[in-house]
């Protein structure tokens, strides 16, 4: 362009970025919470209590669980989300002689007993909306992150190169100073942490690699189906051959952990029951940085090793350790918590850059009190992403201790509480003036996240003082977590209280300096 | 009203839309083709090369989208790409004609 190329950078930055700024605010929200995602489904199912002992025993106590419940299918598969997550997840599927609405599902706490949970998407809902979104086709709605995502990264290599003093920005914050200020903290959120950024979003591309640039494979391989089952090999249930008893599973869980020096995490059963029989046991989600499990394949009758899936190779290795950076299961508590906070930067980052966007235009509309549509436009959507998701959130949490726990179709209507509330803030920014508004969706989210411990402590025995007492750091923190988040919101709120409340103190200053300029 | 916003008028509007195209549609293109064929040279085995072309394809396109809005001329940032894209194509082909696929 013919500005130049510094020039040219800070317009594409820009403009991509307040084109996809609010879509990539979700996705950094709802991503950034997914770091504590086994926390918060534990959170949501209060009536989970036990989380899994040692992997052999527990997968045995299911095993023997299944045995009961659904003897003559022709697969079990349990798996645990990791050391952090409550409880097992069990998936079957049934004979032949089974009646077609037999379950096909359930979820076992660590002693094998089926745990009695109210319907809930959890954390996974959040998760899930980050790269799947809700309410549209998953194969449209990947494709619409994957372009943000892509823009974000262009938006980030420009903002790199529109930088000129990037090192001096690290150690730049100005507050109270109006543009400057906005300036500075889309700088600093930016800048200190733009290895976590430019990471993140590298590696998000990666996690649905396949998903948008599918031409690699095609390269090599006429049958993309070809490819899937090399990578990911998933044994189909042979013929059955007639009875016989399976073999203990505690052992080959041991044997599997003691062999791969790291966690098991899940355990497929083929033809349980059947002298054709297999146990395939992989390792954890959490057990390695790399997301591409191993795996050893048994004997179901005899217990003998048949056979080991240890994916290696350069590619693949990198593939698998850039999605786990990403997902970050790996991480200890105290990475976790720098995840969380770096994840955190991310969304300040994107917030104070679509704020930024209106900040820098304000001073420059020729009749403040009337801006013109695309600016009005571009505050009200600030308002409803930025203040709604939020609320949406605090609803859903809300949502879950108040609608009835019994009851058909719960997750559902947690799961429209949630997007209720997001477009209620977005129809308020609309109706009211903008920096009214601000200050009222600000304040309502704070409001909000302050009754969620509250609401739990009225609905359920776990309360945060019940839960300090008893060390259950999961409720506790999570109670904490959302009384710091509303001060957060609540100082938000008075900050653009006292703001608005003084809205010349800015503008103010601008005519003062000009006579002085024109004087010089 | 924005500076940015005037500098969209007229024969600016042409400019950045056509910049927008090669920055994104054909970008997209030029990228998928590069892709196959370093599926295709990468070595250690189909697999690897697959997943580790994968792995570079979004580097590509980044780079290929800020160059769209970086070079002076138009008309060779186009030209450039499509050439690009053919030749890349085109080896393409000859691979997949001469060595055919799993």
């Amino acid at each position: 362009m013919k500005n130049g190329f510094r020039q040219s950078m800070a317009w594409l930055h820009t403009w991509t970025g307040l084109l996809l700024g609010w879509l990539l605010f979700a996705i950094f929200v709802t991503g950034t919470s997914s770091y504590f995602q086994e926390e918060i489904t534990a959170w949501m199912t209060p009536e989970v209590r036990s989380i899994p002992a040692d992997a052999p025993t527990s997968f045995a106590a299911a095993t023997r669980w299944l045995e009961r419940e659904a003897p003559g299918a022709s697969e079990w598969s349990v798996s645990s989300a990791g050391k952090r997550a409550a409880g097992l997840q069990l998936y079957w599927v049934n004979g032949p002689d089974a009646p077609a609405d037999a379950p096909t599902d359930a979820r076992l706490d660590g002693a094998g007993r089926k745990a009695d949970a109210r319907e809930t998407r959890g954390g996974d809902f959040l998760y899930r909306f980050h790269y799947n979104l809700h309410y549209i086709n998953w194969y449209w709605a990947r494709w619409i992150v994957g372009i943000a995502a892509m823009a974000m990264l262009v938006a980030i290599f420009s903002g790199i190169v529109t930088h000129k003093k990037i090192i001096a920005d690290f150690f730049l914050l100005r507050l109270g100073k109006g543009q400057r200020s906005w300036l500075d903290a889309h700088n600093v959120s930016s800048v200190l942490f733009l290895p976590f950024i430019l990471m993140i979003t590298y590696t998000g591309l990666v996690s649905l690699a396949t998903h948008y640039m599918p031409w690699g494979i095609a390269a090599n391989y006429a049958d993309e189906q070809k490819f899937f089952d090399t990578t990911f090999p998933w044994p189909a249930p042979a013929e059955k051959a007639g009875p016989a008893p399976l073999t203990a599973v505690a052992p080959l869980v041991e044997r599997a952990e003691r062999t791969w020096g790291a966690g098991a995490g899940s355990v497929r059963i083929l033809n349980p029951g059947d002298r054709t029989a297999q146990v395939i046991v992989s390792t954890a989600p959490d057990a390695n940085m790399s997301v591409r499990p191993r795996s050893l394949t048994f004997d179901g009758v005899t217990g003998k090793l048949v056979s080991a899936h240890n994916p290696s190779g350069a590619a693949t290795a990198t593939e698998g350790t850039m999605i786990g950076l990403h997902a970050g299961r790996f991480a200890s508590s105290v990475l976790r918590t720098l995840y969380f906070l770096s994840g955190l930067a991310g969304c300040i980052m994107v917030a104070s850059g679509l704020i930024l966007w209106t900040v820098k235009r304000r001073a420059k509309l020729a009749d403040p009190d009337r801006p013109h549509f695309g600016f009005r436009l571009v505050e009200k959507l600030n308002i409803g992403a930025i203040a709604g998701l939020p609320f949406a959130m605090a609803i859903y949490f809300l949502a879950n201790r108040l609608l009835p726990v019994e009851g058909a179709g719960r997750s559902d209507r947690e799961i429209a509480a949630f997007f209720i509330a997001w477009g209620a803030v977005f129809v308020w920014a609309a109706a009211r003036p903008s920096a009214r508004a601000w200050v009222e969706a600000l304040a309502a989210v704070a409001m909000s996240f302050a009754l969620v411990p509250v609401v739990n402590a009225f609905t359920t025995d776990r309360s945060l003082v019940t839960s300090l007492i008893a060390g259950d750091w999961v409720f506790a923190g999570f109670d904490t977590a959302m009384l710091v988040i509303a001060a957060g919101f609540g100082w938000a709120a008075s900050k653009v209280l006292r703001r608005s409340a003084s809205p010349r103190t800015t503008s103010g200053k601008r005519p003062a300096r000009s006579p002085s300029a024109e004087a010089a | 009203m924005s500076r940015a916003v005037e500098i969209l008028h007229g024969a600016a509007w042409r400019d950045v839309a056509a910049r927008a195209l090669a920055a994104v549609p054909l970008n997209y293109a030029v990228t998928s083709a590069l892709t196959m064929l370093i599926a295709r040279i990468l070595p250690g085995g189909a697999q690897q090369a697959s997943v580790g072309a994968t792995l570079l394809s979004f580097l590509i396109f980044a780079g290929v989208a800020m160059t769209a809005f970086a070079v002076r001329s138009v008309s060779w940032l186009w030209a450039g790409l499509i050439a690009t894209g053919v030749a890349a194509g085109l080896a393409d082909w000859c691979f997949i004609a001469w060595g055919g696929r799993l």
